[in-house]
């Protein structure tokens, strides 16, 4: 487990630190998150679809690896770069070391890194494409970065998209009394168990599922989940919310608040370095209130973009940009952030209440 | 939102007790620059007058004056406030802004309390009301219910079920009470309580003990906005005082879905309590389910938000400050990044570690286990990027000298038994826990002991493979690193791996192995910030590159302890401002998380290090060209007069080093703290000391002490606080008091002086080389052989004769040109009369820094002496700053300085004043009389006696002629005498009546002990004889009075000035600021 490994950066910064999980190459977006716990939700969260993931917490692992956190079936990062993995981790509900879930699911880690350090780089410099390796040396490592594809040019929703539509069978039995349909975008499990709760039963959907076949079901309403990469590249499921938006209540969560903006005609654009962790402050622009929120985006719409009825509702007290939209007259609205956490804090989880109570007035 | 106020009032915490330290200051000093930017005058009282809060610089109004609802409703009439911040000043500012409120002062003067509302405090305060509260907002109380027999305990115990804790009703100190585990033990623990508690009644609740103790700080504004800055987990579960737990920050064995668990609970708590400000709450959570309860909350400011706003850098206590005067969170930027807005949660990239300092190495006698009562008089904080780094930085912050992780003590006698370890909560734990994994215990047997989660454990084990690791395989580059990694000091490194550390920081050189400063920076390095705030990690990237202008390092004080306070926080802050004034860039060092000094904006630089050579030395290579080669900057120089002991000790490895010092010379330092090269340099001037020698033998002592006569005073040199400090009477108490010196601290030798009774004065000084400045001459209630730091002092002098003062002016000057001291000295005299009334002056002790009586003397002269003494050492002469040689004129008021004591949390020691410091803080009494500053003084110290009330005497028979007249002056003061059967004596033959009330506790009731508890005696007069034995006979009057908290005085001198201030019957005293006091 102590064997070294490296992780080389587009602008040709080394850093030197050992391998552990699968014991293979790796490349990715490289991109840091600064929520302090929650690292097997960031690891399952599809949204971090083709990104090396670097947790500014220095300690990761310290609790294991457990049943009930998973946010979707599988790893999701492309690598996991860390300052420490706890090989001994404590939590009555661990299940495995952090080490033990990567290696069984193929997944790279580097641990023994300044992560402090490449955060910075990336703050001043913006994000940027990495390999973790073993065997090459940093001069192969970049030559090889430069032949990958642009993260942003590639679509990675549909890489973690459902292929097939199901519906989610809930843990606990509630009583139904909504109907929603889910589209997958990168979907994270906490979205249904929230909805779920709160008396849903809900049909996912594949990422693609033109709109006719969505409408078949007539949903209460309508789920935009959140997802990865580029909204530019998502021209064919933008089409389909904009059929969505005419006949149905819309939520749209991250990706889907930026499908929704597409939708009605918004422009996005990439953030420097982007949002992610769960200590982001958001102001509602209804009533001022403030929301601290997990987020995990790192792009962002176009605040003079916004119109055709749409108008900005939260704005990011960082750095002012976009981190919700709603329709004037529709019965749409989508945030930028999460309000199902997982990991972050759970400020914002009368949004699903607020979307039922929004398709209880459509109705 | 109401209109912001124009004027108001802060009300600070008082005298540092324990529970109550440093950390208010800080607070109250963020409050005041709140206030400030705001554009609001602030009008500040506090009783303690070694604090920054209570400088006119920060405050626009400062009232150094005792908190009594009496005087700040004399304050509230002066200044008509229109807002009282009543969240800022502990649990002493709360408890006085209800009484304030109770009393309908605020009401009556139309002053609206600021932020929390009066409501919501007494709502978090009061046990019952809190209860109710959480019920209805469906928070988890623990279940509780109070019985009164044992019948009803069983039913209600079947309800609650076991295990349960036992509490009797009115007990001091919980005694009576226990933990019931099985229903055996639940009747034995039920009735014991039952007969312990005098209205039969006991609390039982369920008991915590093991689950985690888990902390959130937490803060409302005016339109609900609700934010935690931080959590934290203790490693001592439930069962020890947060005060006294090992505690990190953040929590590290918590899922995500547990933390937000609590935070939103935290949330629910505070928006339910209606808190405009900070918050702390407190859960016990249980390691093996996600059951949870909320055991507390402070609806203040605390200790945990200081140590919150040092472990994250977000300043709690300033944003709750502006949060009181109606501004939101997202309307106050965040003075970290200067961009962002406070209304955010920090996230941190490394750990904190905090560390209790008990004062257990004092209190012999004391007993050392921990529990709910806390006992630390201050703490100590480290940060690193890994728990092992943290925890043994914070250890070595400690300045236990060779306590590392490495210590093991011998009196253990440790066996493969796991019973043989005291694993049991007490200030030792930590290594004992270290001992048994040593030796192979599992972590699971010493979980099970300790409560202590597997994941610290498991981290601890790494320390102790690396110790093995580094004790048995060559030490290469790769070794060194990660041992440098997990946080050991070459010290260690050296011990284990046989090299001297000098060897091992050469090897680091070598092998280019130094340290990198990180920034906590509030956001994980998400966004660019200002605060030149850093910590120390073996890492890649170095973000404190040295500037090349003028500066100087200023070294702090390290945790509070007795002996070293707040007052030298208060110096290290003042010299770092006034580098600052003179163009230097100024560079903190400390480790201590309740201080002004550790605030990032005090200095221009502040490193969070332990205070010992290593690391300072790694901050000045840093500080000078560090890494870069190129830039060539100069190594900075350090200021040691103004971090006590601590900085003092540096002076011989920094000069070792090569290192450069600003101020008195290493040579200077020890001329002046080595007793025989001290005794030649006064024999050279001509100066007289007692007489009296160094020793390093039992044997030699013995000699000695027959030479000078007995009695005699034994201290080890280079000391603190007088620690170990005696007056010994006769050759068996000098033998035993030599052996334990000796063990206290090796290499360095003991010091014998002849004992001499007379009146101690002191003075403190500044010289340049050429002139020699003396603000303020002190002069002691008691006499020498109690602690100066022990005794009240009063300025100016006003029992001295003329010549006398010259006298101690002459010497004072001689001294200070002829030891040449660059900056600030502190001299202690013994003035001893003889019957004919010629005094002759003695030298008791020179200290060649700041002592704890700066402050004091700077607040009543109005002279920043630290200011001028680091302008001294910066090359401006005293004839440049406008001072000459001698005594700076009085000022026309009179001043008492009185230790405060906090006898009644430390159970087992015995409180009587001597040699040795026991105070733990102190109360300033001023006013235009004598009479006035005493009774202000005993006022704020809580020694102040009722007008009529009845007294105890028990004075021990050398005493009793002097005695007499004192308990003559409480008789015609009105007092009822009560006395033991000797003093009786005593006082029937001079025709006083007295209650004849015995000292023997076998030997029926009413006895002294019983007539102290029940409320009898306002307050206890006990002295004590020379022997071992007779101390013990006081013993239990002494510790009654104490935990009863009522005054008991054991110098007949305090004891006089109080019987003179009742029988003289004047309680008149003035409420001015201080500028007015000075200024008539």
């Amino acid at each position: 487990m102590n064997k070294k490994a490296i992780l080389v950066l587009e602008n040709g910064s080394i850093f030197e630190g050992y391998s552990f999980g699968a014991d293979i190459e790796t490349y990715g977006e490289v991109v840091f998150n600064t929520s302090m716990t929650g690292y097997q939700e960031i690891l399952t969260d599809p949204s971090y679809a083709g990104q090396i993931v670097v947790p500014t917490y220095p300690m990761t692992g310290n609790y294991g690896i457990n049943d009930n956190d998973f946010e979707s079936k599988r790893i999701q990062v492309s690598g996991f770069v860390v300052r420490e993995e706890c090989e001994e981790p404590s939590h009555y509900q661990s299940k495995m070391t952090i080490h033990e879930y990567l290696a069984e699911n193929g997944i790279a880690g580097i641990h023994g890194i300044d992560t402090r350090a490449i955060t910075r780089l990336l703050r001043s410099c913006g994000v940027m494409r990495g390999i973790i390796t073993c065997e090459k040396t940093p001069q192969q490592a970049l030559a090889e970065i430069k032949m990958k594809p642009d993260y942003s040019n590639t679509d990675f929703v549909q890489k973690v998209s459902s292929p097939v539509s199901y519906d989610w069978q809930a843990e606990k039995y509630n009583e139904s009394v909504y109907n929603i349909a889910v589209l997958d975008c990168g979907l994270k499990f906490s979205i249904l168990r929230k909805l779920s709760a709160l008396n849903c039963s809900l049909k996912v959907f594949s990422c693609d599922t033109p709109a006719v076949e969505i409408l078949k079901m007539n949903p209460d309403g309508v789920l935009l989940s959140p997802g990865p990469g580029n909204p530019e590249l998502l021209g064919y499921i933008v089409d389909n919310v904009k059929i969505l938006a005419e006949k149905k209540p819309i939520m749209g969560i991250c990706l889907g608040n930026q499908l929704i903006g597409r939708a009605f005609g918004a422009k996005t654009f990439k953030l420097k370095f982007g949002h992610r962790g769960g200590n982001h402050p958001v102001k509602e622009l209804a009533n001022d209130r403030i929301h601290i929120t997990a987020q995990n985006h790192g792009f962002a719409l176009d605040p003079d973009t916004v119109s055709n009825g749409l108008e900005v509702s939260f704005i990011n007290l960082n750095d002012g940009t976009v981190e919700g939209v709603r329709h004037k007259e529709l019965p749409i609205f989508g945030i930028q952030y999460h309000s199902e956490a997982s990991p972050g804090p759970l400020d914002t989880t009368y949004l699903f209440k607020q979307f039922l109570g929004m398709i209880d007035k459509s109705k | 939102m109401t209109e912001k106020p124009k004027k108001v009032l802060i009300i600070g915490s008082g005298p540092i007790i324990i529970g109550q330290a440093a950390e208010f200051d800080y607070a109250g000093t963020q409050a005041c620059k709140a206030m400030r930017e705001e554009g609001i005058i602030s009008v500040l009282v506090n009783s303690n007058p070694a604090t920054i809060m209570t400088d006119e610089d920060i405050a626009d109004i400062v009232y150094i004056e005792p908190l009594t609802v009496e005087v700040i409703t004399r304050i509230i009439e002066k200044e008509r406030p229109d807002g009282l911040l009543p969240t800022l000043g502990g649990q002493t500012g709360l408890n006085m802004a209800v009484d304030l409120d109770d009393a309908g002062v605020l009401e009556k003067y139309n002053v609206k309390s600021l932020g929390t509302p009066i409501d919501s405090i007494r709502k978090g305060e009061d046990r019952e009301l809190f209860k109710e509260m959480l019920e209805e907002i469906g928070e988890p109380a623990p279940p509780s219910a109070t019985v009164k027999n044992i019948k009803e305990a069983r039913e209600v115990a079947q309800r609650l079920e076991l295990p349960l804790v036992v509490r009797p009703a009115y007990t001091l100190g919980g005694t009576g009470g226990g933990f019931a585990n099985t229903w055996e033990q639940f009747d034995e623990v039920v009735i014991t309580g039952l007969n312990a508690s005098p209205i039969r009644q006991v609390l039982l609740e369920k008991s915590l003990v093991g689950w985690k103790e888990i902390e959130y700080e937490v803060m409302r504004d005016g339109a609900n906005n609700c934010i935690t800055i931080c959590n934290m987990e203790n490693i001592d579960p439930m069962g020890v005082h947060t005060g006294d737990s090992i505690v990190v920050a953040p929590t590290q064995t918590l899922t995500n879905k547990e933390c937000q668990m609590l935070r939103t609970a935290s949330l629910k708590i505070i928006r339910a309590l209606g808190v405009e400000g900070g918050c702390n709450v407190q859960f016990a959570l249980d390691p093996k389910s996600n059951q949870y309860y909320v055991i507390e909350v402070n609806p203040r400011v605390s200790r945990s938000s200081a140590l919150a706003s040092k472990a994250t850098g977000y300043p709690i206590a300033r944003v709750a400050s502006k949060i009181a005067v109606g501004k939101r969170l997202d309307e106050i930027p965040n003075a970290v990044t200067g961009k962002t807005m406070a209304s955010f949660e920090p996230s941190i990239d490394y750990i904190v570690a905090k560390i209790p300092r008990w004062p257990f190495d004092k209190f012999d006698s004391g007993d050392r286990v921990i529990g709910t009562q806390m006992k630390a008089t201050g703490e100590v904080m480290a940060i690193d990027r890994c728990f092992e780094a943290a925890i043994q930085k914070a250890i070595r912050s400690l300045e236990f000298g060779k306590r590392s992780l490495l210590w093991e003590d011998p009196k253990w006698v440790l066996s493969d038994d796991i019973k043989s370890y005291p694993l049991y909560p007490s200030d030792l734990r930590l290594w004992a826990v270290m001992a048994a994994l040593r030796r192979g215990k599992s972590v699971e047997e010493i979980a099970n002991r300790t409560g202590y989660d597997l994941w610290f454990l498991n981290k601890l084990k790494n320390i102790i493979n690396m110790e093995k690791r580094l004790l048995s395989e060559q030490l290469t580059p790769e070794l060194l690193l990660q041992s440098k990694r997990l946080g050991f000091s070459d010290i260690q490194i050296g011990t284990l791996a046989d090299r001297l550390p000098e060897q091992v920081r050469q090897l680091r050189h070598d092998w280019g192995l130094q340290p990198v400063y990180k920034m906590v920076d509030t956001c994980a390095a998400e966004f660019d910030a200002a605060t030149p705030y850093f910590y120390s990690t073996y890492e890649k990237e170095n973000e404190s590159l040295a500037e090349n202008r003028n500066k100087a390092i200023v070294i702090g004080s390290g945790p509070i302890r007795i002996g070293q306070g707040i007052e030298f926080d208060y110096c290290s802050v003042h010299s770092a401002w006034a580098l600052q004034k003179s163009g230097y860039q100024s560079i903190m060092i400390n480790s201590n998380p309740e201080t002004v000094s550790t605030d990032f904006d005090t200095s221009d630089r502040l490193y969070f290090e332990a205070l010992d050579e290593e690391s300072v030395r790694d901050i000045i290579e840093n500080e000078g060209s560090g890494t870069d080669i190129e830039a060539d900057i100069q190594e900075p120089p350090c200021i040691l007069q103004f971090g006590g002991q601590t900085a003092i000790n540096l002076a011989t490895p920094l000069t070792r080093a090569g290192l450069p010092i600003i101020g008195s010379s290493s040579e200077t330092i020890d001329l002046a703290e080595d007793r025989k090269r001290f005794e030649h340099f006064l024999n050279g001037l001509g100066i007289p000391q007692a007489p009296g020698a160094t020793v390093t033998t039992v044997e030699e002592a013995i000699k000695v002490a027959e030479l000078i006569g007995y009695p005699v005073l034994v201290r080890p040199s280079y000391v603190l606080g007088g620690r170990a400090m005696e007056i010994v009477h006769n050759v068996n108490e000098l033998a035993r008091y030599v052996k334990l010196a000796a063990d206290l601290d090796t290499g360095h030798p003991v010091l014998i002086d002849k004992y001499l009774l007379g009146k101690e004065v002191e003075i403190d000084a500044i010289g340049d080389g050429e002139s020699v400045f003396i603000p303020g001459i002190m002069e002691h209630i008691e006499r020498a052989g109690v602690h100066s730091g022990d005794s009240m002092a009063v300025y100016p002098a006003i029992k001295l004769t003329k010549t006398e003062i010259d006298t101690i002016v002459d010497y004072s000057v001689r001294i200070g040109l002829a030891l040449d001291i660059k900056g600030l000295m502190n001299i202690q005299f013994d003035v001893v009369r003889d019957d004919s009334g010629k005094s002759k002056i003695y030298v008791l002790e020179v200290n060649p820094r700041a002592s704890r009586t700066v402050p004091f003397i700077s607040k009543v002269t109005g002279i920043s002496i630290v200011d001028v003494a680091t302008k001294v050492m910066l090359g401006k002469s005293l004839k440049e700053q406008g001072f000459q040689s001698g005594l700076f004129p009085n000022r026309k008021l009179i001043a008492i300085k009185a230790p405060v004591f906090s006898m009644s949390k430390l159970l087992g020691v015995d409180t009587y004043l001597g040699p040795e410091m026991k105070s733990t803080g102190e109360v300033m009494g001023i006013d235009t009389s004598f009479n006035g500053a005493l009774t202000k003084a005993l006022l704020a110290a809580g020694l102040m006696l009722p007008e009529k009330g009845s007294m105890l005497f028990s004075i021990a028979d050398r005493d009793k002629a002097e005695a007499l007249p004192i308990i003559k002056n409480f008789h015609d003061a009105g007092f009822k005498l009560y006395a033991t059967e000797g003093t009786s004596e005593l006082l029937q033959n001079a025709g006083l009546s007295v209650s004849i009330i015995t000292k023997k506790l076998d030997e029926g009731h009413p006895n002294v002990i019983d007539i102290i508890h029940d409320g009898t005696v306002n307050g206890v007069v006990n002295t004590i004889t020379g022997g071992r034995v007779s101390l013990r006979d006081g013993f239990h009057i002494r510790r009654a009075a104490a935990e009863q908290r009522i005054p008991c005085f054991t110098s007949l001198d305090t004891a006089r000035a109080v019987s003179e201030v009742l029988a003289n019957g004047q309680y008149n005293y003035e409420v001015l600021s201080m500028p007015e006091y000075r200024n008539r």
